[in-house]
């Protein structure tokens, strides 16, 4: 089944430099397993084509069921020298969360 | 020993909500408030103002704030630790006793940790073969040596623990890591050792929840952001610390906003980058070891952090002058409002070439359509309106001005329905960019120094 990614995670995710983080959390317990199948480093930089320049790294949180992606060159050069409303990557969250992944499972 | 300490958090930035830290004083019980005044830019913004006036520098929001409850935290032994000092935290600590004379308070004792700004050192320790280069971009500091406008080391938790240990009841202090504010009345009060690592990582969590206030505590929380109540009166996050490490992440009855553990995650993951590196002067913590649970109502237990031996280094935000950037809206409306707007940026960006103005970058986002979701974004045709948001920067500052007169002739000259250009010509502000560097902790000492009136 085909899902959106705020179906199942919460997120929040903020700045250093040029660089993006944004950690993504289970909504429950069980759902965890699911980010971690799905929500891949190579899924995540086609979602963010166009919008991030640099590679995607992932961390896992398991102990909080969480995911942690720095996206790097994804501000326009960051802090004041960035062009672009959301500077600080403030939104990147969003923008994650509107992502669409195939699951084999059922929610 | 106390058995417990409660340490409040009063600011999140320079600019947080003003009632923040008379709530945390007044509507309830704590012995400690941390207020975080320094972004990366900060401290180029307070340098220039010292260069202005040598008895500037601090963040002056600091002085009405201790107007209002200076006789509060007296009265009720409450110690305040900020690293709202800036560039000059003497002058801010000058500053403040003048406000006690005003309200005839005696005996207070200050401390003031200093030492930081390393900006007049930096030809010094270039001849100690401690060159400052971009620890990120690995960039050699040369490149930008002549635009740079602050030079900060991020001190940690020890020098504040030194003022504490002299008495000091208030703490002023120049770049120290947001952490150490909350770390630090942890240290003292408790006596861990510096080498008990895992305590040490704990307090560094503390002070990592507690360092951005209310986004700890229901606001900017995406889990279930409409469930929050009552976010006109957020109380902001307090964490009850106890001797063994473990922590309870809470705020004031009464107050609004939530703490529950899905509050507590979103904050854990801001801003930070391999969770199990998180990396302070005063040790490295292990995000991935933390247990968190829901122990009562807006009451969140923090245990169980494990934490590594500190590096050798200190973290040293820099920033340099880097040209000028001008930022103008116009906003369109429907029929075709998206089309209108890509229009009259067409035109612009034509009109600019014809000018024979250069830029290094000329940035155009549609607010209402695609600037956060850029090639993501969707259903153009439905817009009812639409705000052309351009951007320019580069090195020439006349040409930046110049820009800043080609947006109002757009109303009366380009695509119609137009509206919203308001405030005047937008002008040139300065873009201070940021360079991060390592430094051994060897080569600088903080300094610390206590007095009363």
């Amino acid at each position: 089944m085909k899902i959106q990614l705020l179906q199942i995670a919460h997120a929040r995710s903020g700045d250093k430099g040029d660089t993006g983080n944004v950690g993504i959390i289970a909504r429950k317990p069980e759902y965890y397993s699911l980010l971690k199948k799905y929500v891949t480093e190579e899924r995540v930089k086609k979602h963010f084509e166009g919008i991030c320049f640099g590679n995607v790294d992932r961390f896992e949180l398991p102990n909080i069921g969480a995911l942690n992606f720095l996206l790097h060159h994804v501000l326009g050069g960051g802090g004041t020298k960035s062009l672009k409303n959301d500077a600080q990557g403030k939104t990147l969250s969003s923008v994650m969360l509107r992502m669409e992944i195939e699951i084999e499972e059922t929610l | 020993m106390k058995e417990k300490i409660r340490i409040a958090s009063g600011q999140g930035f320079w600019g947080d909500l003003q009632t923040a830290p008379i709530d945390q004083v007044r509507k309830g019980d704590i012995d400690y408030m941390m207020l975080d005044y320094l972004a990366e830019v900060t401290m180029s913004i307070l340098q220039k103002q010292k260069l202005k006036d040598p008895k500037l520098g601090y963040a002056k929001d600091l002085i009405p704030l201790f107007d209002e409850i200076l006789p509060d935290i007296v009265q009720k032994g409450i110690k305040v630790i900020t690293n709202g000092g800036g560039v000059n935290p003497l002058a801010c600590r000058d500053a403040i006793f003048e406000v006690a004379k005003k309200h005839q308070i005696k005996n207070l004792k200050i401390g003031v940790v200093f030492g930081d700004d390393i900006l007049g050192k930096i030809d010094s320790l270039a001849e100690k073969n401690i060159f400052l280069d971009n620890m990120e971009t690995g960039e050699k500091l040369s490149s930008v040596r002549i635009d740079v406008i602050s030079a900060n080391v991020y001190f940690g938790a020890k020098p504040i623990v030194e003022a504490l240990q002299q008495g000091a009841q208030i703490v002023i202090t120049g770049r120290t890591t947001d952490t150490g504010l909350t770390l630090a009345p942890m240290m003292y009060e408790f006596g861990w050792a510096w080498n008990d690592w895992n305590k040490i990582a704990s307090g560094t969590v503390a002070g990592h929840i507690l360092e951005c206030g209310g986004q700890a505590s229901g606001g900017n929380f995406t889990g279930d952001w409409k469930s929050v109540p009552d976010l006109a009166n957020i109380g902001f996050p307090i964490a009850e610390a106890f001797p063994d490490g473990k922590f309870i992440i809470t705020k004031h009855e009464g107050t609004g906003g939530l703490v529950s553990s899905a509050t507590v995650k979103e904050q854990l993951l801001y801003e930070i980058g391999n969770p199990r590196n998180y990396i302070t002067p005063d040790c490295v913590a292990d995000f991935t070891s933390i247990h968190l649970e829901d122990v009562g109502e807006n009451r969140v237990e923090v245990a169980q952090v494990k934490g590594r031996e500190a590096t050798d280094s200190y973290k040293v935000s820099m920033a340099y002058f880097d040209g000028y950037t001008a930022f103008s809206t116009l906003t369109y409306a429907w029929p075709d409002a998206l089309a209108k707007a890509q229009k009259a940026d067409e035109i612009l960006r034509a009109r600019l070439k014809i000018l024979g103005l250069e830029f290094d970058e000329i940035k155009t986002e549609f607010l209402g359509y695609n600037s956060c979701f850029g090639p993501l974004a969707k259903n153009a045709d439905a817009l009812n309106e639409v705000v052309m948001r351009i951007g320019v920067r580069g090195k020439d500052k006349a040409a930046i001005e110049r820009f800043g007169r080609e947006i109002a002739p757009l109303i009366l000259t380009g695509p119609p329905s137009v509206t919203g250009f308001a405030g005047g010509r937008p002008k040139p502000s300065d873009v201070i960019a940021y360079w991060p560097a390592l430094i051994p902790k060897s080569a600088v000492t903080p300094n610390v120094e206590v007095r009363s009136i």
